[in-house]
């Protein structure tokens, strides 16, 4: 296990204004996966996805809270794949009750349901999974990572706008890629659009040599249609599938245009400064999870800013409650949803070169707010950890 | 005869020329320049990267501008169009706004934290102040003893001493401040918040906030109305206020802090510029890459001209 101290100690530069001293200490704890091998290895995995943003975050935290006597300190653990994810989390638990995690959705059960957890506060920065925000979702568990849900539906809207109505899928075989088929076809179903042909890529041949060969003849039965959906989280085949389709169309979903919750295209909003500032940090450009740890440390730094609390109790009803705003460089306040802790926020659709759409798209409206047409509403939750 | 032939023909010559709005196009690296006569563009001048903040000199012999890319706050001939020279303004200059001394710019480095304050004459960085992430509005009272940055992810008004060039107070606002301006002989300071959707006023003897100003656009969901840009007419009587993604500007009643209209202009309106007796009112328009000219006594829109791409900043410059 390795655990660092990232920083702490601001100087309090004195003021005129009133201050009153506060320690905020946050901890952040990976539980490290096996990587799943892929063809490919044109896109590794960071090993430092994550911690990387929500290092930022406490820069951007300490900044601000120098001017306000507020001190913001960041303890990491990375737990290795063959150690003790809840020892870790207990560890970090005698310290602090504000912890940050990278880790599967079970792992994340595990330290919610923790005896000591009770009273803290967890962000789920790292797992998508739908049911940790509907029938297992937990009152002291935050997540600020988007759920499958919602990027399935983020893409499903822009396939309306287009009138992409007549969908084919590929999907991968591992839990992950099956995860977010379903959400897929969740999403169509909820608007309205279907799809109509689905097969599974159970390939074991090198695609690298022989995609042009393969996929061709692969997507030939699916007979014409709007687009392709591929769903393969790890992007072990999909990167082979564009170009290579029987029929030109389209492709979306893990590859092509993909629904996500940060990309380096996006530059709008004043998200361009964030780029350049995590790039300069981390000298790579930032991710899906890097962007959820970053809101999760800034939503805890916004929250302490406001209400000059640090404790967990304080804090969370704080970002529960219609005060709270994360301003997320997405083009409008990111905030948390009452029924299940999730946190609101637009989907990049986006390809490799440019940003394609955020969504909600226009035209899809809620009574409450446009960002819940994305992802489990209300009514569809199975969450009733946070009805108090 | 011949020197009165010589002054008839100045005469004629500055009389030919109207007033103009320079418009900095973000994405385009150029000014563009509107004629108020013909309400055209009569010039495109080639500036450094990213050009953003653009203000006149007090006698409008030099026109300095911040491009951010390329870390300079240029300053240009406006007759010209010609870059005389960088000044040092440290890293990604966004916006500054020049010390009624008409001497030094205070500097908000976007991408560094930092206020920079350059001396124009000598052309050198007087002091750096450490101010929260992401500066961005810049404004000086009208004495010229406070300086004011906000901080667009600290979600400060930082209030600097200009006589010691230190922070004296820090103030929380809504998210994402944009813009501070000193209203009515500098006893207000307001600030526009972005993501908050708000302007906060603040009294500038005590630092503290005495009204926050709300707004709501027919048919816009509350998350898009953005204000950024702003500006007062004559007397400090009225606001006009940019709200961004909600194609609309607000104008509000400077005395009782209501918003008493809302004018349709274009895409994402960010900045804008009054004409010399503040009857019209010119805003940037970043989405459509337009800019509007809204009659003040009637607010209405009138008219509209494109210019570069992403029009950011807009200036006045009088010609007579």
């Amino acid at each position: 296990m390795n655990t660092y101290l990232a920083a702490a100690c601001a100087a309090i530069i004195s003021f005129a204004s009133p201050v009153s001293a506060l320690d905020v200490a946050v901890h952040y704890i990976k539980q490290e996966v096996a990587a799943l091998p892929t063809l490919s290895n044109l896109d590794p995995i960071p090993d430092d996805l994550g911690a990387m943003g929500a290092k930022l975050a406490l820069e951007d935290n300490i900044t601000t809270g120098r001017f306000l006597g507020h001190m913001y300190s960041l303890t990491t653990t990375v737990v290795g794949v063959d150690e003790d994810f809840e020892q870790a989390v207990l560890g970090a638990l005698g310290q602090t009750d504000l912890l940050i995690l990278d880790a599967p959705a079970q792992f994340v059960l595990d330290a919610a349901d923790a005896l000591q957890a009770k009273d803290a506060l967890m962000f789920n920065a790292a797992a998508p999974d739908i049911a940790l925000r509907s029938s297992d979702c937990r009152s002291n568990v935050l997540h600020s990572l988007p759920s499958r849900a919602m990027r399935s539906d983020a893409l499903m809207q822009f396939f309306v706008k287009r009138r992409w109505s007549d969908i084919a899928m590929i999907a991968g075989t591992t839990p992950q890629d099956v995860a977010f088929a379903e959400a897929l076809e969740g999403s169509a179903k909820k608007f309205g659009l279907k799809i109509s042909a689905s097969k599974t890529w159970a390939f074991d041949s090198d695609m690298r040599r022989n995609a042009a060969q393969e996929v061709p003849l692969f997507t030939q039965e699916f007979g014409d249609y709007d687009v392709l959906l591929v769903a393969d989280e790890a992007n072990d085949f999909a990167r082979y599938i564009p170009y290579n389709t029987w029929h030109p169309r389209p492709v979306a979903g893990s590859e092509g245009l993909t629904p996500r919750a940060w990309d380096r295209v996006v530059e709008q909003w004043g998200a361009a400064q964030l780029q350049s500032r995590f790039v300069e940090q981390a000298g790579r450009p930032m991710q899906d999870v890097d962007y959820a740890a970053w809101a999760a440390m800034r939503s805890i730094g916004e929250a302490v800013t406001r209400t000059g609390a640090n404790d967990a109790a304080s804090l969370r009803g704080f970002l529960l409650s219609d005060e709270f705003e994360l301003a997320g460089f997405k083009g409008r306040p990111l905030t948390y949803r009452g029924w299940n802790g999730q946190l609101r926020q637009p989907i990049a659709l986006s390809h490799r070169g440019a940003l394609v759409a955020s969504a909600p798209l226009e035209g899809f409206l809620h009574q409450r707010s446009e960002l819940d047409t994305l992802g489990l509403d209300l009514p569809e939750s199975a969450c009733t950890a946070f009805n108090e | 005869m011949i020197r009165l032939s010589l002054l008839a023909s100045l005469f004629l010559s500055t009389s030919a020329v109207a007033d103009e709005i320079w418009v900095t196009n973000e994405k385009d690296d150029t000014i563009s320049v509107i004629d108020l006569d013909s309400f055209e563009v009569t010039r495109t001048i080639q500036t450094g990267e990213r050009p953003r903040g653009i203000t006149f000199s007090k006698d409008y012999s030099v026109v300095y501008i911040c491009a951010s890319d390329s870390d300079a706050v240029q300053v240009m001939d406006p007759e010209t169009g010609e870059i005389l020279y960088d000044l040092p303004s440290g890293e990604d200059p966004e916006q500054f706004v020049l010390h009624p001394d008409d001497r030094h710019l205070y500097i908000a480095n976007e991408d560094d934290a930092i206020t920079t304050v350059v001396d124009t004459k000598t052309r050198t960085v007087v002091a750096q102040i450490d101010v929260g992430i992401e500066p961005e509005g810049m404004a000086v009272s009208p004495d010229g003893k406070i300086a004011i940055t906000t901080s667009e992810t600290t979600n400060m008004a930082h209030w600097i001493d200009t006589e010691t060039q230190e922070l004296f107070a820090n103030t929380l606002v809504d998210s994402r401040p944009r813009h501070a301006e000193f209203v009515k002989d500098g006893t207000e300071l307001w600030v526009s918040s972005e993501i908050g959707g708000t302007i906060s006023v603040f009294d500038v003897a005590t630092q503290a906030e005495k009204a926050k100003i709300e707004f709501k656009v027919k048919g816009v969901h509350p998350d898009r109305v953005q204000p950024v840009g702003f500006e007062l007419t004559a007397g400090d009587t009225h606001a006009f206020v940019a709200l961004g993604p909600a194609n609309h500007l607000a104008v509000i009643n400077a005395e009782t802090y209501e918003v008493e209209d809302y004018i349709l202009v274009g895409r994402r309106v960010w900045h804008m510029a009054f004409n010399a007796d503040r009857s019209k009112l010119y805003t940037t328009n970043g989405v459509s890459g337009d800019v509007t000219m809204v009659d003040v006594a009637s607010r209405k829109a009138e008219k509209t001209v494109k210019v570069g791409r992403f029009p950011w900043g807009a200036a006045f410059r009088p010609t007579n």
